[in-house]
Order: C-alpha cells, then structure tokens, then sequence
C-alpha cells in the first residue's frame, strides 16, 4: 500500500506534465491546462476562492497588503511574482533577500501585531490555535498551508498562492520550472546500483526522516533506499523516528546526508562520532551537508534539494 | 520512639551482606544484558567473546566484524557504562538531598540544577547553535543555578532548609521562564532541547564518560563519606547541632558534592527524571533506612535501574529510540505513588 503511494508519486513527478491527459507534448504548448483546476477562478479576476488546509478562503479583490507567517510560503510569492504585495514576513523567512522581515512570529502569532500592517491577506504554515479564528474575526482572509507531505503538495500552494494573489500564470510557470527542474536533476544523476541506501540526518540525535516524507519521497525518486524504513512502520513517529548510533553504524549507509548543517555538523563532525568511522559513506566520503533551510521548507527551492542529491550521487558514482 | 521500632532500625543499621551482594548482582547482569542486546542484532556469543579478549592476558577470537566490533566497544558500551554512571550518581545525589533536607520528596533537582542546566543547554542551543558547548553550559548553568539558590536561601532564612528549598523553587521558575522565552525566539531549535530535556543517552560516547568520571568519583565519595552524618541529621537540626554536628556545614559540603555531580551527570545525559527518587526510596523499603546502607545501595540499583531502563529505551520500539526520560518516568511514576501509599502506614 505505501509502496505502491509512493511509487504512484514517483511516476506522477517523472511523467512531470503529464497529469493533464497523459500527454506530455501538447502540456508544454498549453501549460495552463497542465495541471487540473484548483480553484473556481478563471484567469485573473477576483473575488477568488482558493481551497487550502483551512478549507475555501475567497479573496474579494487582489491583494496589495500580504502577510507571510510561513518561511515556504515567504519563498513560493516572491517565486511567483507576489513579492511586491508582501508587505510582512514572519521572523523565519529569511529567504528571499528582499522579503520584508519583520519581528512577527509565525511559531506564536501575535494577533494585534498582524492586524497593525493592516493586511488583506495573511498566509500561515503552522496552526498554534486561535489564529485561524481571530483573523477571520478581523475579516481578514487567511490562508493556511501545512507542511507538504508530498511534492503535489507544493504544486498545489505555489498554484493556489498564484491564484489568491493575482499570479495565476507565473504559479504555472513556476510549477513547471520545478517539475523540469526535478527532472533534469533525476536524468543528470547516474542510475543507483539496487540496495544502495542513505541515512538523512535531521539532527545530531539521530532524528531522520523516512521514505514517507517529503524530502524521504525525493530521496525514492533517485532510486535510494532509506535505512530508517524499518523504524516506523506503523508510521506512529509520523515518518520522524529516532534511531540508534549503533542501528545506523549497523545498516552502514552508503551515503548520509546532513540537514542539519546549520546546527553545527558537518562531515568532519560526523567522522569524529565514536564508531562512526567505519561506515561506508564516512570511509569512502560520502556525507554530504546540505542547506538546512532548504530540506525543512518545502518550496520552488526543492529543485536545488534534488540537485545536490543528483550532485552526491555523481560524486559517489565517479569513486566506486 | 517505640521499642520495637527502635530494634528495627538498630537491626538495619549495618550494610547486611546480602543486600550488597544482590546490588552488585543486578549490576552485573543488567551490565551483561545492556552490552548483549540492541539494535545492531550482535551475535551474542560474539559479543561475550569479545568482552573476555578484551581482558589483559586473554586472547580468544570473537569472531566479529570490524563494523561489529566498533558498535560494541565504540557504541553499546560508552552507553552501558555511561548509563550505569549517571544512574549510581542521580541515585547517591538524590539520597543524599533527601537526607540532607529530611525531605523524602527531594530529589537531586530539587535547588534548581535541572532548571540552570537546562537553560544552558538551551543557550549552548538556540543561540550559540555549537553542538560542542552543551555540555559545559549545561553544566555551569546547574552550578550557577544551585549557587543562586544557595545565596538566595541564606540571605533570606539563614540555614533553614526551607528557605534553601523556597529558594530553589524560585530559581527554577526563573530559569525555566528564560528558557522558555529563548526557545519561543528560536522555535527551530525546540525539538533538540526538548531531546535533550528527556534524557539522552543516544550520543553517548567514552568522551562522555570521561568527563563525568571525575566529577561522579570525587562527588560519591564525599556522600559515603557523609552517610553517617545524613543519619545524625535525620533526627532535627537542632538536635543533630545538640550532639556537635555543625548542621549548615555538612549541608553544605552535601548539597556542594550532590549538585556537582548531578551537574556532570546532567551535562552527558540531560534531564532523567525519576532515578533520584524511586532509587532510595525503593532501597529504604527493602534494606531499612539508615544512610549507611541507603548510600552504598542506591549507588548501586541507580546504575542497574538505569541500565535497564535504557535497554528499554533502546530495544522496544528497535530500531527506533524512546528517550530514556520517558521510560524512567513511565516505571517511576505509579512506583512513586506505591512508596506514598506504603509510607503512609508505618510512619
């Protein structure tokens, strides 16, 4: 059942386009009709209603006083051309570099801070309780787009974000630079021998990620096998287990990739845990660090995920 | 004091042979059975083969892997020894305050070590993002925090034990509010001091037990040293200062030794609940209740108790890890409310 999930969405990426009629050809003359329709609205008029994890939202006019509490979100409208809406961005959003930081928090949401940049629309990634409902007491659409579980999850924001912002057609554009983007880096990497498995570390007590997440599905796409499988079948750590060093020294991981780089680890640090250094990605020098802002976000920026796993891949290829 | 009460205490006085024999018993074998079970699967026969190469003079071949002999002696072990440690000194640290204060809720948190180690481990954290700098942070925020408690007390309430616990109370509320704020600036960074918060033993390497060893052996032998005075202190301050005990000098030099090593043992391994209280109070049950044998046993069924409980913690849900605190406390909790219940007969 998960396998086949998951090979369904690996399928769905590859054949990139070709959700529209199986077509790929006439998908890339007429992006528009490339994905299904989200929304009730055609082309750029408003009002709009965009379907989001907090259900329809309708957005009476296109919105010039946008508030980003998200750090994907922040990144998925300055892609799509919004950015010169925004007129906030939570205290996380670092990313782009013109994006308006403010103090605000997207982690506790202080309502009264929100309401005195006047906004028309606010969009959130995390739902601390109460938000949703006193901003909608305000009369002041929100839109709240969890975390991605799946990589149709993004398309599905950055089109919905373009749709409730007026960028409807840059949304598609940007849907499609990633889907090709994620494709070209598929078709650059070298094709995995079978078995060839990873360890992708989220922190330095050995909190990964399996297959079934987001960033585990990416991962599948390369045709690697995730060592932390067995330790969440039941799927009761929601994908997130924590595993034991000596479970990871054990299954001894081709290659281990480091989303937590930000945090202080890096390959040299890794080489130096007790028992570490007899792990075949450690020896033959295959731990990778990666841009620990880009693997927990999951917008347009999942392109340069996929290329850095392409680019290890390669490295890792080139050696053995 | 009844008669007959009397010749039971007077009768468990003494450290009785066959309680210091199931002590050291229950370590070896929890010893044994944390370095032969886990998630790497190893042979156990293997692993009993190596432990005996391992001693100077015997060559026998083990007939492991490279890969097998490194989760062994780099991985399970540190961890067994680490665990055994860290349990013997949060089981001694937890006796000797509950001694030290007459108090059998006191535990070795009790004047605000988890609460200051905590908050530095917090700050080490969120904001110098060093993985290197936890445990020294964690650590001189323990101390820091137990020495503001100390100062705070005394210059409120003298050498009253009350004051001293108020104190703590305040300390930690304090800290914890810091840290609080801290975490909610830095929200990425919730879950790893949350981890740690639960008790860690996971990275736990033989760096870890080196650091803790000097601190652990010159802490526990200040508190074996004091047992015999924590059983003077236990009939009043003033009566104990009556028989020329200088009463706020050995809680002093108890709480000084305990902290610090509580301190060591929090910086290698976070917060585990539990150990400090259900150990000693589990040993008064069934050895009696002077601190001549409360001491030497709680050191030893902290170290079994905690080994064991990380064998849970790492065999259960494998491969997959519980963080030890929970499983400490999962066991500790309903004994706690047992000890209350059985308590509150005889006394």
């Amino acid at each position: 059942m998960k396998r086949s999930a998951r090979l369904l969405l690996g399928l769905l990426v590859v054949a990139a386009c070709g959700t529209g009629g199986g077509n790929p050809t006439t998908v890339t003359q007429d992006p528009t009709t490339s994905r299904a329709p989200l929304t009730t609205a055609v082309g750029e008029t408003f009002p709009v209603t965009v379907e989001a994890d907090n259900g329809p939202v309708t957005i009476e006019a296109m919105p010039e006083a946008i508030i980003s509490l998200s750090s994907t979100a922040t990144e998925m409208l300055f892609a799509i051309g919004a950015g010169p809406q925004v007129v906030a961005v939570d205290d996380q959003s670092n990313h782009p570099e013109q994006a308006p930081v403010t103090d605000l928090s997207g982690f506790t949401p202080n309502v009264e801070a929100i309401l005195s940049y006047e906004p028309d629309l606010v969009v959130v990634g995390f739902e601390p309780g109460g938000i949703l409902e006193a901003l909608a007491a305000a009369d002041i659409p929100v839109i709240f787009y969890d975390a991605a579980t799946a990589l149709d999850d993004t398309y599905d924001q950055i089109e919905g974000l373009g749709v409730a912002t007026g960028h409807r057609e840059e949304a598609i554009a940007v849907n499609e630079t990633v889907q090709s983007g994620i494709e070209a880096a598929i078709a650059d990497a070298p094709d995995m021998p079978q078995g060839t498995d990873y360890y992708h570390e989220v922190d330095n007590t050995y909190f990964t990620a399996t297959s079934t997440t987001f960033i585990g599905q990416i991962y599948s796409m390369f045709g690697l096998e995730n060592i932390a499988d067995p330790a969440d079948e039941d799927g009761s750590s929601f994908g997130y287990p924590q595993l034991s060093s000596e479970y990871i020294v054990a299954a001894d991981p081709d290659l281990i990739f480091l989303a937590n780089t930000f945090y202080g680890e890096s390959p040299e640090t890794v080489a130096q845990r007790p028992g570490w250094d007899v792990v075949t990605a450690v020896r033959e020098g295959n731990v990778v660090g990666l841009n620990s802002d880009i693997v927990s976000r999951w917008g347009p920026r999942v392109v340069e995920f996929a290329e850095s796993i392409s680019d290890a891949l390669a490295s890792y290829v080139s050696q053995s | 004091m009844t008669d007959e009460s009397t010749r039971a205490q007077a009768r468990t006085t003494r450290l009785g042979w066959a309680a210091l024999v199931t002590g050291i018993v229950s370590v070896v074998v929890t010893a044994a059975v944390g370095a032969t079970v886990g998630a790497a699967g190893l042979d156990v026969t293997g692993v009993a083969r190596a432990m005996v190469d391992a001693l100077p003079g015997v060559t026998l071949d083990p007939g492991l892997s490279e890969v097998e002999t490194s989760i062994l002696f780099e991985i399970r072990l540190p961890r067994v020894v680490l665990g055994a440690m860290v349990g013997a000194v949060l089981a001694v640290a937890g006796a000797s305050y509950q001694g030290v204060f007459r108090n059998a809720l006191a535990d070795p948190y009790l004047l605000g070590v988890a609460a200051g180690a905590g908050l530095g481990a917090t700050i080490a954290i969120a904001v110098t993002e060093s993985p290197a700098l936890l445990a020294p942070f964690a650590f001189v925020g323990g101390m820091a925090a137990v020495g503001i408690t100390y100062a705070l007390g005394r210059s409120v309430g003298g050498r009253s034990a009350t004051s001293l616990i108020l104190a703590g109370v305040a300390v930690a509320a304090f800290a914890t509010a810091i840290q609080a704020y801290l975490l909610q600036r830095e929200s990425d960074t919730l879950r790893e001091v949350y981890v740690w918060i639960l008790g860690r033993l996971v990275t736990a390497g033989w760096r870890e037990v080196w650091q803790l060893l000097p601190y652990a052996l010159v802490a526990t032998a200040v508190m074996f040293g004091s047992r015999r005075l924590l059983d003077v202190l236990s009939i009043g301050d003033d009566e104990a200062g009556a028989l020329g005990v200088d009463v706020g000098r050995v809680r002093a030099v108890v709480v000084i030794a305990a902290t610090l090593a509580t301190a060591a043992a929090v910086s290698v391994s976070g917060l585990i609940g539990f150990v400090g209280i259900i150990v000693p109070h589990t040993v008064r049950l069934l050895f009696g209740w002077s601190y001549r044998s409360i001491v030497p046993l709680s050191m030893l069924f902290g170290a079994a108790f905690l080994m064991m409980a990380d064998v849970a913690a790492r065999t259960l849900v494998s491969p997959a890890e519980l963080p030890i605190g929970v499983v400490t406390a999962f066991f500790g909790a309903p004994f706690f409310l047992l000890v209350l219940r059985t308590m509150r007969g005889p006394t």
